[in-house]
């Protein structure tokens, strides 16, 4: 039997051995790899033509080129990504592009006319979730043949259904949706009629800077750098690893084992921002948060009490207090950064002109009424000041916290009263939100399409058929012009009290720099990231 | 005598599809008056109109509640648990996948639990009322009452942050990802079997933590449930005879009590260890454990029901079977029982 010395000596010998395993374990992260602390669960697919995420986009965005994109320091600006150049038609119907010479895919073989034909015809055939933003020009399954076609190896034509603003048309082929991949490999891969949708969840075939080396769901992404990229990038591998808990990820930052933290709460932000061992970067996202009044509800449906719920809202002090580092104040419904954004902010917290529009709209006294909202911290609370606010002109709003997807589908139902909701732009195009806010061409139950301002029962003929006109006029200036007017109108008309714009911020470690955040997510950029 | 024991065993097996019967009747009906309109987590609140009458007829939701939950009982009876919105998986593919990872959790927890939670039980018994039973007590209050993200984050912040002894976040380090094939999904094993050391190591060490503090919380009450049954058997005449006969205290508090404690023991850890398995959400995700807690958390609050009503079942059949081998553990164990 050993002794007590034995067993002691024994014990400190694991000990200092064990020591060592730990410290082997704590290396900084390796140079020439990026590693990003997100909350990567929301991935369902890393398949260009399928993916619809926040997260799922933004990696699409670094693997895969499309034939246009925008340009990084004026987001509004149009540029080729693979198309060298295009020309619109004279009927505004047939579009015509061409590629951009040497552009390879990650496999070494060059981007040609008849991949992006596979890529546009494959999103029109699969039609998922992000289908509708390339589909909305009239493409479908029995005609893609004759209007998505190429007429030489570097010539592609696509013929819309209608009359089409170029600008729309190029701005919704920059989504992520609109991702050129390669046929020979994505076709040798497809099984059962799926166009390789299998094979793409969790692969990739493009020719951005970056490939899909795995991703593990809720666990990481790997991606490594495309060795045939036009540009390559500075960074050989980037991994994203699922970090739920900011907490977490700031503890991650601090130790070095992370190099950027996505998901940081607005007081770990503030610690941050002082801190010299760190770097922010901040957007603007095309993210919106506001309160929608349902019209079928009698009081809400005055127009004077509509304003007066406006005019309630202290919106600068509820960003200055409760989400200082996480979302800006903005009141119209194209977010900042997207083309025709307009950034006046008519309204500001005035009770007594507030009490005056309720007492002429007929309700002196105020009135009660129900309001949903999301949960979750910071809308919960949000929520709260928004009650104070309304409270302070008699507004007696009574609280409906519920679970994200059942508020949506409350309002979808449309019985709500107020609602405080958020509200993401699909594509950069100003008719993503435009749609949504100031288009309602049936009020009826039971229509066909359920746009927020019907789904706040808002009947807008006049407003309705100006959202369509801007989304045809073809002269691009002349249809910014038509967004912010439109904007100015709904500003003072709709039942939507447009509050807050969200922000992004990233944390990073100060050795790295270039990190580009985009105002959408597939405009988030890895390919300029260098870490010292 | 060997009829009963068949006929015993026959009715316990007998149970296994009632209490499954019961458990998909009790998820399903949930999952249907949940506010949340299922269609919104298949189609996302974007989809046009057409595509949202063809998702509603595609999962049936147009059939009357009875007619539906047919349809979902006659799949699962054929081994379909149909597909995951979120995920876009068969459920049993995400099954699978989150499985062994909330496995290799709570089998080390349940194992660090059971062997502290009875050693320390038995030491509060055999010194009850002295400091050293004021002290096991203390140690399971604490076990009982903290709040599980509490302490997770203050382990995190002092293992982790200050000390720089274990690993953060995740099931392996940096270096370590994709170094291993999957085989078993269980990340320790599967790194063994590859004779990969240093990625053991590592998967090791991630462990640690999360599994330290599921333990925690298991051994509070397991050694409390020890040291309750451990007084009861030290009072009893047995235990005075032994005494009196002159036998050591080791041998009496062992061989004799102990044994005797065993058989309620067993089914205090085997439902545990149930317990343990159906994933620990908070835990979790503090710790960024892609375990069965998170995937039925993730698939609830999305209104994925499919992947939340075959998780359940999952879980339910986990339960059912450790409660079974539990009893026939106890038949073995208890001589009255034969």
């Amino acid at each position: 039997m050993p002794s007590r010395r034995t067993l002691f000596a024994a014990s400190g010998a694991a000990f200092l051995s064990w020591d060592a395993v730990i410290r082997a374990a704590h290396a900084q992260t390796p140079p020439g790899v990026l590693v990003m602390a997100k909350q990567i669960d929301d991935v369902i697919s890393l398949d260009p033509a399928e993916s619809f995420e926040f997260t799922g986009t933004e990696i699409c965005g670094n693997v895969y080129q499309k034939l246009t994109t925008t340009a990084t320091d004026d987001p509004a600006r149009l540029a080729g990504d693979l198309a060298e150049s295009w020309t619109a038609g004279d009927d505004a119907k047939t579009f015509t592009f061409t590629l951009k010479p040497g552009q390879k895919f990650a496999s070494g073989k060059e981007v040609t006319a008849e991949d992006v034909v596979y890529s546009l015809q494959r999103v029109v055939a699969l039609n998922k979730s992000p289908a509708f933003i390339i589909n909305q020009f009239g493409f479908t399954k029995d005609n893609m043949a004759q209007t998505i076609r190429a007429t030489g190896p570097r010539t592609v034509v696509l013929t819309t259904a209608e009359p089409t603003a170029t600008s729309f048309l190029l701005y919704c082929l920059s989504a992520a949706v609109g991702s050129i991949v390669e046929k020979a490999v994505v076709s040798a891969r497809a099984a059962n009629d799926d166009w390789g949708n299998a094979w793409m969840k969790a692969n990739s075939a493009g020719s951005g800077p970056y490939r899909i080396v795995s991703w593990r769901a809720s666990e990481a992404v790997t991606l490594d750098a495309n060795p045939n990229a036009a540009r390559a990038p500075a960074t050989r591998r980037i991994i994203l690893r699922h970090v739920a808990d900011p907490s977490a990820q700031l503890l991650g930052l601090q130790r070095g084992d992370y190099d950027v933290a996505r998901n940081l709460a607005s007081d770990q932000i503030r610690g941050a921002q002082g801190d010299s061992r760190y770097t922010l970067v901040t957007q603007r996202k095309a993210g919106l948060l506001y309160i929608a009044m349902n019209q079928k509800h009698p009081i809400l449906s005055k127009p004077g009490v509509r304003q007066a719920i406006k005019w309630a809202i202290d919106y600068e002090g509820i960003q200055r207090n409760i989400v200082p580092s996480n979302y800006a104040v903005h009141q119209a419904f194209l977010p900042e950064g997207l083309p025709g954004a307009l950034t006046e902010k008519p309204f500001k917290a005035d009770v007594a002109a507030a009490k005056k529009l309720l007492a002429e709209a007929g309700h002196p006294d105020g009135f009660e009424i129900g309001f949903d909202f999301f949960s979750g911290p910071p809308v919960n609370d949000i929520a709260q000041a928004v009650q104070a606010n309304l409270a302070a002109i008699g507004i007696r709003a009574r609280m409906l916290p519920g679970e994200m997807r059942s508020v949506i589908t409350k309002t979808r139902a449309r019985q709500h009263d107020l609602a405080l909701l958020r509200w993401g732009s699909d594509y950069f195009d100003p008719h993503s939100n435009a749609e949504a806010f100031s288009m309602n061409p049936d009020n009826g139950d039971d229509a066909r399409n359920k746009t927020l301002a019907w789904r706040s029962a808002w009947a807008i003929p006049e407003l309705t058929a100006r959202t369509v006109a801007a989304v045809k006029e073809t002269d691009g200036e002349k249809r910014v012009a038509m967004y912010e007017a439109l904007q100015r109108d709904h500003q003072q008309q709709s039942p939507f009290a447009i509050m807050l714009q969200d922000l992004e911020v990233a944390v990073a470690r100060n050795t790295v720099k270039g990190l580009q955040i985009g105002v959408l997510n597939d405009r988030t950029n890895y390919a300029g990231v260098t870490k010292a | 005598m060997l009829l009963a024991r068949l006929k015993s065993l026959a009715a316990t097996a007998a149970s296994i599809p009632i209490t499954l019967l019961g458990l998909a009747v009790v998820t399903f009906f949930i999952g249907r008056v949940v506010p949340i309109d299922p269609v919104l987590a298949v189609v996302g609140d974007r989809a046009p109109a057409d595509v949202v009458a063809r998702a509603r007829i595609e999962l049936g939701l147009d059939q009357p509640l009875y007619a539906q939950f047919w349809r979902y009982l006659t799949d699962i009876l054929s081994g379909n648990l149909g597909r995951s919105v979120m995920t876009s998986n068969t459920v049993w593919e995400d099954i699978a996948r989150y499985f062994p990872a909330t496995f290799e959790l709570a089998t080390l927890a349940i194992l660090i639990a059971a062997l502290l939670g009875i050693g320390l039980g038995v030491l509060a018994a055999t010194r009850q009322g002295s400091w050293v039973d004021q002290a096991v007590r203390v140690f399971c209050l604490a076990g009982h009452s903290l709040p599980v993200f509490v302490l997770a984050l203050v382990s995190l912040l002092v293992f982790y942050a200050w000390l720089g002894w274990l690993p953060g976040p995740g099931r392996q380090g940096i270096v370590f990802q994709d170094m291993v094939e999957p085989v078993t999904g269980i990340l320790t094993l599967d790194a063994l079997l590859a004779g990969d050391w240093p990625a053991f190591w590592d998967a090791v060490l991630h462990l640690i933590q999360p599994a330290g503090i599921l333990a925690f919380f298991s051994l509070a009450y397991i050694a409390r449930m020890t040291r309750a049954f451990m007084l009861a058997e030290l009072r009893s005449e047995y235990v005075t005879t032994a005494r009196a006969k002159g036998l050591s205290s080791m041998r009496i508090v062992w061989r004799h009590a102990f044994r005797n404690t065993a058989v309620p023991l067993v089914t205090v850890i085997f439902l545990t260890y149930a317990g343990l398995l159906e994933g620990a959400v908070l835990t979790e995700t503090i710790f960024g454990w892609p375990g069965l807690g998170q995937y039925l958390t993730v698939s609830l609050l999305n209104a994925d029901m499919n992947a939340v009503l075959g998780a359940t079942l999952v879980v339910g059949l986990i339960y059912v079977v450790l409660n079974l081998m539990a009893d026939l553990l106890y038949r073995l164990m208890d001589p009255r029982t034969r």
